[in-house]
């Protein structure tokens, strides 16, 4: 397995490749694709990109936590999470590109 | 919102930029992720979040029709931990 890390600057590398564009410009890309994305999630939004998966808020109602260490009841107020579903392409592919 | 509406946005934005460019730029983008994946390497967008693969251990499974038991081989498969920017301003933070 790679076990590398990629980052904003290895996406944008790609689209500077992909694209004629300047390096700036495609980092500017990328950028505006995740605030397009988390825009429409912070709005509760759902976003759904096809052959790569699906991003959706749940609320999750409030209950009573613990602290592990001490024991003691802490309340855990309402809030939402993000939850990713992949698709099957990227099921498929991730489990086929790391087998073995 | 769906792909092509993540694509008109960029496009907006961008006069500039040819429609179908718009489209390869956005394709590349995910299709690089999942690309990162397959090679079992991990992508983090800081304030977005991290995809990564995780590892499922082979196990004994079962038909859940037939009760008949099934051997289901390790796998991989892809992981989203959400940021901590992204998950401060879904909750109003």
């Amino acid at each position: 397995m790679g076990q590398k890390t990629l980052t904003r600057m290895d996406l944008s590398e790609a689209v500077f490749r992909e694209v004629g564009l300047s390096r700036n410009e495609s980092a500017d890309l990328v950028e505006s694709v995740l605030n397009h994305m988390s825009d429409a999630l912070v709005a509760g939004e759902q976003v759904k990109i096809s052959s790569f998966g699906t991003f959706s808020i749940r609320d999750k109602a409030a209950r009573v936590g613990r602290n592990p260490k001490t024991g003691e009841e802490v309340p855990i107020n309402p809030r939402r999470v993000l939850t990713f579903r992949p698709s099957h392409l990227m099921k498929d592919r991730v489990a086929a590109g790391n087998k073995g | 919102m769906i792909r092509s509406e993540l694509i008109q946005k960029i496009a907006d934005d961008n006069p500039h930029l040819y429609q179908r460019d718009v489209e390869r730029i956005v394709n590349t983008i995910f299709e690089e992720i999942i690309n990162a994946m397959a090679r079992g390497d991990r992508v983090e967008l800081r304030g977005f979040g991290a995809f990564s693969v995780k590892k499922r251990d082979a196990r004994i499974g079962r038909n859940p029709r037939t009760g008949e038991a099934v051997e289901v081989e390790e796998k991989h498969v892809p992981f989203f931990k959400t940021g901590k920017l992204l998950r401060d301003r879904l909750n109003g933070k």
